[in-house]
């Protein structure tokens, strides 16, 4: 009797499975031709896909590059392929890719008695917009990368003065000076709290240096520049444009209007009546306006209603009008986040002890603006592409270069490549912004 | 109480404007730089070049402005401004003279304070049609689409004269002219209309110019000047006899090429008065005495200017017209040197 057995003891091995459903056929079958229906709209979106990228990538690549005029561009087109017709002319970005980048700014900035310009040759061009950018990605970098070393903090802390300094020149004292305000009000507040008592020095604190910025800087920064002196050329505002322009309002605005932003959230939802009625009404303000409304008050009532002869920088009016306006946005955007939070958070703060400043700074704050990242972050975004408006007041950014371009007679006429150039642009910081905050949001997700 | 106290501030602050402002070109003279207010780019008559120098015909007259006044051309400020900004930018006192291709009108001359100082090119309203349409008049456009900037004077003129022909048209509004040879090209319109010289600078970016034709009706008055502030006469003064400078120039033949020898001295003493060898004409301004040769060395007399800038050797290609010398049958006059 032999010993037959029907049960398999051991198992068979895993079959491979059948070549339909897997590697690329299998996707393609589950993600493409998953039926009749989803065949025939797979087939439908790849004949449109063929369509739209032939003409563009033909109108993007077999494009002429070398031209002096927009009729010259049509002729090469005409040479080369027998028709003008979905070819590009990047000829034009070819000639005046360096306005679009810089504006009028001089790429050597000069002036006589002062050797810091295209004579002494060691500079290279456009040098001071362009070290300003370096050292603005590395001010940035330690904000956003908690892993990089915490020295690099200083050189945030600096460029806020120095920036101003190697984009408009001029003396280095005045900056310093400005900054030497802010030592000036920690001084007070170091020296008066234990005498005068913490409200008393807080509030010397911040009246000393308004009283230095309003009434002193320039003259204490005019007399150390008559002692010792370093200056660089000084560039006007006028000469500023372009991409340059764009991110220097872009990037101001972002930098200031975060903490104001928190500070005004923090006053709406503040118990002092003043407070909380200077926040809301500031906000409400701000918001039921449109930025241009606000624009044109920067750029045409001030000039009536200051004093004649007052020179107040149009692009630093621009700045400010453009930063309260990032604020008040800013300033709901936290409110969600504060809102969101459960009120046993608050609770718990103040049942460790904690004072205000305290139970904010270590349990609200960081789970607030956790919560607001997407917000904050589309806000930025907002601000920076709306930095285009200023066009409308006659500020040459890449939008009103673009039309400026086109007054050329050279370049009368064409449209879709200088669009194309600055939309390009443009859509790589956007793009950058936003990628950047869902890094942050996966880092900071602790999956409660 | 506060209320009055914040009248009080304005009305000073009015005040003080209106002292500064009388004298212009006392502060032209100290700043030594002129502030022009320009367009903020406009085919041939104002643009910045690849290295960012601004050239065209209104910048032109900025230019002779500057050299008049501060003997060098290149003294000058150009500040952008667009429909919208022009006019708050001059009477806020941030430019001291605008050539932006304003149109000399009652109400900006009178309402709103303004100074016309002359007509450095008069314009004036036109269609463009396909040739293909076969129209040969604009009274032959009944019922026929028209591509109108929205908000200028260009959109009542056209309703004038629509209504006073008895024929019908439908709008096809659009904000700028980028956007007008868009939607031209693309057939959302039959007809274009703006400024004749606008025209004929659209005209010649098309790929075949050929195709279309400018009709022959020119149905408004747009006689476009540099202007001032009101109430400045001495500035006024100063901007307006230098356009005349190059006007008269012209008239009597001084050139850029041939002004180094004239202004050595000739027979006619009206040439002598322009270029300062005779007289006291510069003193009378407050400027120095070679004012009218400076200006015209800036960038040539009139007829220099229009041909470098927009006449037929350019690609705008626009004929002297209403523009000739009142010698050639135009309507360019100048007042006498005298």
């Amino acid at each position: 009797m032999s010993d037959v057995s029907f049960v398999r003891t051991e198992m068979l091995p895993e079959k491979e499975p059948p070549g339909s459903s897997v590697g690329v056929i299998g996707w393609m079958r589950a993600n493409l031709f998953d039926g009749v229906i989803n065949s025939i709209l797979t087939i439908l979106s790849l004949i449109f896909c063929y369509f739209v990228l032939e003409g563009l990538l033909s109108w993007t690549f077999q494009s002429v590059w070398n031209a002096s005029s927009l009729t010259e561009c049509r002729e090469v087109m005409v040479a080369t392929w027998g028709k003008t017709h979905g070819h590009a002319c990047w000829a034009v970005i070819n000639d005046r890719w360096l306005q679009l980048l810089y504006g009028f700014y001089p790429p050597y900035p000069a002036e006589a008695g002062v050797n810091f310009g295209e004579g002494t040759g060691s500079w290279p061009a456009y040098f001071r917009p362009n070290l300003s950018f370096v050292l603005l990605l590395i001010a940035v970098a330690p904000v956003l990368f908690d892993k990089l070393p915490r020295k690099l903090l200083i050189v945030t802390a600096v460029y806020p003065f120095l920036m101003p300094w190697l984009m408009w020149g001029g003396s280095l004292w005045g900056p310093l000076m400005v900054a030497a305000g802010f030592g000036i009000g920690l001084l007070a507040y170091r020296l008066l709290t234990p005498v005068i008592g913490g409200l008393g020095g807080i509030i010397v604190a911040i009246a000393l240096p308004v009283i230095w910025w309003l009434f002193l800087v320039g003259s204490v920064a005019a007399g150390l520049e008559s002692v010792v002196s370093i200056s660089i050329p000084e560039v006007e505002s006028r000469k500023f444009g372009g991409f340059m322009l764009s991110i220097l309002i872009g990037v101001v605005a972002i930098g200031c209007s975060l903490p104001i932003g928190i500070v005004l959230a923090l006053g709406r939802q503040s118990d002092l009546m003043i407070v909380k009625t200077l926040c809301v009404g500031f906000i409400e303000f701000i918001r039921g306006v449109p930025l241009i409304t606000l624009l044109f008050v920067a750029s045409v009532l001030l000039n009536i209603f200051l004093p004649p002869g007052t020179e107040f920088d149009i692009i630093l009016r621009v700045l400010i009008m453009v930063t309260l306006f990032a604020s008040a946005y800013m300033a709901e955007v936290v409110r969600g986040g504060l809102a969101a939070l459960p009120k046993g958070q608050y609770e718990g703060a103040d049942s460790l002890g904690l004072n205000y400043w305290q139970s904010q700074r270590l349990i609200i704050m960081p789970q607030a603006l956790k919560i607001s990242i997407p917000g904050i972050v589309s806000t930025f975004i907002g601000v920076f592409k709306d930095t285009t408006l200023v066009s409308i007041i006659g500020l040459l950014d890449p939008l009103g270069l673009s039309n400026a371009i086109r007054a050329d007679a050279a370049w009368n006429g064409i449209y879709w490549e200088l669009f194309a150039f600055i939309a390009f642009l443009f859509f790589v910081f956007c793009f950058g912004m936003s990628r950047y905050s869902m890094y942050l949001e996966r880092k900071l997700h602790k999956g409660h | 109480m506060k209320k009055s106290v914040v009248f009080g501030a304005l009305t000073v602050a009015g005040l003080a404007a209106g002292a500064a402002a009388a004298g212009t070109l006392d502060d032209v003279k100290a700043r030594g730089k002129l502030n022009c207010g320009v367009t903020t780019g406009l085919v041939g008559f104002a643009a910045p070049d690849a290295n960012g120098e601004w050239m065209g015909f209104d910048v032109g007259v900025c230019r002779a402005v500057a050299a008049a006044v501060l003997g060098d051309p290149k003294a000058v400020e150009f500040v952008p401004t667009t429909g919208k900004t022009r006019f708050t930018a001059l009477a806020s006192g941030e430019i001291d003279m605008l050539a932006r291709n304003t149109t000399w009108t009652f109400s900006r001359d009178v309402d709103l304070k303004f100074t016309f100082v002359g007509v450095n090119y008069y314009d004036g309203q036109g269609f463009m049609v396909p040739k293909e349409l076969g129209v040969s008049s604009a009274k032959e456009l009944d019922g026929a689409t028209v591509c109108i900037q929205t908000g200028t004077t260009t959109e009542l003129n056209l309703a004038d004269f629509f209504r006073s022909n008895n024929i019908s048209y439908e709008p096809v509004p659009i904000e700028t002219n980028a956007e007008a040879q868009q939607q031209y090209l693309a057939g959302a319109c039959d007809v274009y209309t703006t400024d004749a010289s606008g025209l004929a600078a659209t005209r010649a970016t098309f790929e075949d110019p050929s195709a279309h034709v400018l009709l022959p009706e020119i149905i408004s008055k747009e006689p476009l000047g540099p202007l001032v502030r009101h109430g400045d006469d001495a500035w006024g003064d100063v901007v307006r006899w230098s356009l005349n400078a190059l006007i008269t120039a012209e008239e009597l033949g001084v050139t850029s090429a041939n002004i180094g020898e004239m202004a050595a001295g000739t027979n006619n003493p009206e040439i002598n008065r322009l270029l300062g060898t005779e007289g006291n004409l510069g003193e009378m301004l407050g400027l120095s005495a070679d004012w009218g040769k400076n200006a015209v060395m800036a960038g040539g007399n009139y007829g220099e200017l229009f041909e470098g800038n927009i006449g037929e050797s350019t690609p705008i290609g626009l004929a002297r017209g209403l523009n000739a010398q009142w010698t050639d049958g135009g309507l360019i006059y100048s007042p006498p040197f005298r």
